[in-house]
């Protein structure tokens, strides 16, 4: 969009009057409703259910219990001797403790199977920028990143919005439960060529955002000689790694490599958070773990614009390294995260939907398809606003996290209490009779 | 660097045989002499491994640059975007080699006397007693809500605006304009909270301007302008040169002249970047100064971003004049102004990250605000910060002193530079000097500048600025910041710069 200098006003950027952010998608238009009717469990019990928000409130009071018993995390010591060291300290290094409680956590996460560098550690405010600085690292702008879908609806604004760079799908259906395949990802290669786009990477999300479930060892091997033949990067988001139901189910890309020997690894990085596993997304705490000098080297100097605050690092530090509180809480937040899973997709079942098979993350994939009119975006839309408005439910349609199958939905379980999951699941119940009776 | 991007396409095999062989070889050659010119680290030969540390990784970086140049076809090393090799390339700028030189042998008056004296970074520790009194006081009760006596994570952990709490804007916006002389108040509808005031600066300069736009810089400026402004933006920074003459303040008829020169080339100026107070000169924009540029701005149909960020450490007699405090008097025409303002400086807590956009321009605020989801300030921070900044007694008593004691150490700076024959510009704000050594300098030129600078920080043990850092047109400048040491440190200070000076060793070919 150009700026006409005839207007009356001063002009402004492309970058600012641009769409890219897509906050006019339907995934955010949700939350307007929800912020403009907010259900309360006593004040406002009609009100719109946040289920489209992914955050993890199921343990909290582990953290509490932790800040209240070590209140040397959240002060400097007595006396505050390390207050004045900690104020001034702006090292886009990183406090070293929290790196290696990081690395420590991260390792912990994988059970073991993989070491971490707390040297290859660049700290970021927040996955999403840490997705964004390695998209302005691995390509210029008008180059391209192939994501398979459904994926995270962020992914438009923080991949492509002030880098210039293009996201091309690959396309997974549920055929095979919305695996990637390797032919799938051949074909997303060769429609970015048709369109004159380099390709620079790929980026997956592992667990998967929305579908709730882990790839696949097999899987993994693939993307990883898919990219090594093309001579592309990898990305891997495993921002929902401590999320998963068992801890053996979730392999991550490092063990890959690790039993590769870590041949051609310096085209793979990892991003994580604290936002999903701790559930700390308030904290600005986000991770990128490079495997490539030149890209950890660059990435460390480009995070000057996104500094993780002193402060919380070293709140962090303490509470990561505190392998009993850590190992506890990971342990803990596993199981009752699961429980919150079994008790979604059997109220779920009752009310006749059946949802993805799922393993991790704050969410499951449900598949509304049977209720389209019609097998289409329009009829998937239109559903999605019977649900806010008349269900009052707010959950995320397919569409916009570019699922190529209409009719599936992303619901959201961890970010409330179980009496108003609950309640969520007594309206989608009665919802499914009245359509049932209608028919 | 734009040799590399076609020598790749050439490599590639686009540009048949010949090219791909003598343009290289020719690139080649020039890239060593480069190198050569700038080489203070042994190149390594072996790959990289996985557990090495920082500096070395900086060393490697090179190498395997020049490696990727040449070898991509042959071990198809994965090849990174065109902004990050310039970024990658290891830091030859004097700003940061003396940043780094200070921070590993850094002086202590005990611990390690013949360390680096650091008087290049613009840091306030003078105050920090009182800070840590504050925090002894009331930390307990600030960082987390309570619920009837328990703790509640909830009001921090969770996801919060963007761009900032109303809370925080709110006390923020008090803060600012005690800062200010209370002679203009700020709208937190207006504010958007950044981590720190580099984001702040780099989310104007996405908002204002596309890559290959322009903004026009007052110089000398701070290093960090060509970092913050042009890393990731692709938008140039235009110097218009201040000199000594005036005591370095900006001309309206310097600027036309850079703004006409400019439009010749055919690069389009989208608006002024300004510091004021100045860094690293230390001078004031006066009122009618202000107005000027505001006219010229609007004649122009260009922005205004004025860094405000040492508006608090104002030492002199001289009145610090907001843009913001000049606009409210024209009444008119704000869509053009946009202020920047941090804590870093004026509360001494640069590892907080707490940076502030304040704009009168509602398109901005509101792509402002979007923006921040990349670079907001961390919540525990930000609780801990409404707290103190709503402490007016304790701000009032901090502003107070900070002043006193930031006074008392240019006092002594100066009059013991000038016991050297050393003078400084005339400033009254930032929490620096801006020293004449042009006398000093074997040749008035940037080599003699560096050569000096080389001196002072290798023999003399102490790290300032180089104005050429600054892109300050004259040599023989250079910052000297004195709020990060005490008093007793001074006359070591003046002792050491003796030493460099009577010394004859030339130490610019042996690293």
């Amino acid at each position: 969009m150009a700026i006409e200098i005839e207007k009356p006003g001063v002009g402004l950027s492309k970058v600012a009057v641009s769409e890219t952010h897509g906050e006019d998608s339907p995934y955010f238009a949700g939350w307007k409703a929800y912020d403009e009717n907010p259900y309360n469990e006593s004040s406002n019990p009609s009100g719109v259910i946040q289920m489209g928000l992914a955050e993890n409130q199921v343990s909290f009071d582990l953290l509490e219990k932790y800040l209240e018993e070590h209140s040397e995390a959240s002060s400097w010591g007595k006396g505050a001797p390390g207050f004045r060291e900690n104020a001034l300290f702006q090292d886009y290094h990183g406090l070293k403790s929290f790196r290696q409680a990081m690395a420590n956590f991260m390792e912990q996460i994988r059970g073991g199977r993989a070491r971490f560098d707390p040297d290859r550690i660049v700290l970021t405010a927040g996955a999403t920028a840490a997705n964004e600085l390695l998209t302005f690292i691995l390509a210029d702008p008008g180059d391209a990143l192939l994501v398979p879908t459904p994926y995270y609806p962020g992914f438009d604004r923080d991949l492509r919005w002030r880098t210039g760079v293009k996201i091309v799908p690959i396309h997974c259906d549920s055929s095979n439960n919305f695996q990637v395949t390797p032919e799938a990802m051949e074909a997303a290669y060769r429609c970015a060529e048709s369109m004159n786009l380099k390709v620079r990477g790929i980026l997956i999300t592992n667990p998967s955002n929305p579908l709730g479930a882990t790839i696949q060892r097999t899987v993994l091997e693939q993307i990883l000689d898919f990219a090594t033949n093309k001579n592309i990067h990898l990305v891997s988001d495993e921002i929902y790694s401590g999320s998963t139901f068992s801890s053996s189910e979730f392999i991550s890309i490092a063990e890959v490599l690790e039993t590769r020997g870590y041949k051609d690894s310096e085209r793979v990085h990892i991003v994580y958070s604290l936002s999903k596993d701790l559930g700390l997304p308030g904290f600005r705490v986000g991770t990128i773990y490079s495997y490539n000098d030149k890209v950890v080297t660059t990435a460390r100097r480009m995070s000057s614009f996104t500094l993780i605050s002193s402060q919380t690092q070293h709140l962090l530090a303490c509470m990561l390294s505190n392998k009993e509180f850590s190992e506890n809480y990971i342990k803990t937040n596993r199981e009752r995260l699961t429980r919150r899973y079994d008790m979604i997709i059997n109220g779920l079942k009752n009310a006749g939907i059946e949802c993805l098979k799922g393993n991790a993350g704050l969410f499951c994939w449900m598949n509304l398809s049977p209720l389209l009119e019609e097998p289409t975006r329009e009829s998937e839309l239109a559903l999605w606003k019977v649900i806010l408005n008349e269900v009052r439910l707010n959950i995320s349609p397919g569409s916009s996290c570019h699922c190529s199958e209409p009719g599936w939905f992303r619901v959201c379980f961890a970010n409330m209490s179980e009496q108003t999951l609950e309640v969520a699941l007594e309206r989608i119940h009665k919802f499914m009779e009245q359509r049932r009776r209608r028919n | 660097m734009r040799l590399i991007v076609p020598l790749q396409s050439v490599v590639q095999g686009r540009g048949g045989l010949i090219f791909g062989s003598l343009i290289p070889c020719a690139l080649f050659y020039f890239l060593q002499l480069y190198l050569k010119r700038h080489r203070s680290h042994n190149p390594q030969s072996s790959p990289p491994s996985p557990t090495l540390s920082s500096p070395k990784l900086a060393e490697l970086t090179r190498t395997s640059s020049r490696s990727n140049l040449f070898s991509r076809g042959s071990n198809g090393q994965v090849r990174i975007s065109t902004r990050a090799i310039s970024i990658a390339k290891p830091n030859d700028s004097p700003y940061y080699i003396g940043l780094e030189k200070a921070s590993e042998d850094p002086f202590d008056r005990f611990g390690n006397p013949d360390g680096v004296i650091q008087l290049g970074l613009s840091e306030n520790r003078l105050c920090f007693d009182l800070i840590e009194k504050w925090i002894l006081e009331n930390l307990k009760d600030s960082m987390m809500g309570s619920d009837d006596g328990d703790l509640n994570i909830n009001g921090i952990a969770t996801y919060q605006p963007f761009d900032g709490t109303l809370e925080l804007k709110l006390a923020m916006a008090g803060f600012m304009s005690h800062i200010m002389g209370g002679a203009v108040s700020f709208e937190p509808s207006q504010m958007v909270l950044t981590a720190g005031a580099t984001p702040a600066i780099e989310t104007l300069c996405f908002c204002l301007a596309d890559q290959g736009n322009a903004f026009l810089v007052p110089t000398p400026y701070y290093p960090g302008f060509d970092r913050d402004v042009k890393f990731r933006t692709g938008v140039e920074l235009i110097p218009v040169h201040c000199r000594s003459t005036d005591n370095f303040t900006l001309s309206i008829t310097a600027l036309d002249q850079a703004f006409n020169q400019t439009r010749k080339h055919g690069t389009k100026i989208r608006g002024i970047l300004l510091s004021n107070p100045a860094n690293p000169v230390g001078n004031l924009l006066s009122r009618e100064m202000l107005h000027a540029i505001l006219d010229f701005a609007r004649e122009k149909n260009i922005h205004i971003i004025s860094d405000e960020i040492f508006a608090g450490s104002i030492y002199g007699d001289e009145e610090f004049v907001s843009m913001a405090e000049v606009l409210d008097s024209e009444g008119f025409d704000k869509d053009r102004v946009h202020i920047v303002y941090g804590l870093s400086k004026d509360l001494s807590l640069p590892g907080f990250r707490v940076g502030v956009i304040y704009s009168f321009n509602e398109n901005v605020l509101a792509a402002a605000r979007k923006l921040t989801r990349f670079s907001s300030v961390s919540a525990p921070t930000q609780r801990i910060l409404v707290s103190m900044l709503s402490d007016t007694r304790f701000i009032e008593e901090y502003i107070k002193t900070t002043k006193r004691r930031v006074r008392n150490m240019y006092d002594l700076f100066v009059a013991g530079l000038k016991k050297l024959n050393i003078r400084c510009a005339d400033s009254s704000a930032g929490l620096y000097c801006w020293a004449d050594m042009s006398k000093l300098i074997s040749s008035y030129s940037e080599k003699g500048e560096l050569e000096l600078w080389d001196k002072l920080l290798n023999v003399g043990k102490i790290n300032v600025t180089p104005g050429s850092a600054c892109h300050c047109i004259e040599p023989g400048w250079f910052r000297c910041c004195f709020t990060t040491i005490v008093e007793e440190d001074i006359p070591v200070v003046m002792e050491r710069i003796q030493k460099a000076v009577k010394s004859t060793t030339n130490l610019s070919n042996s690293s």
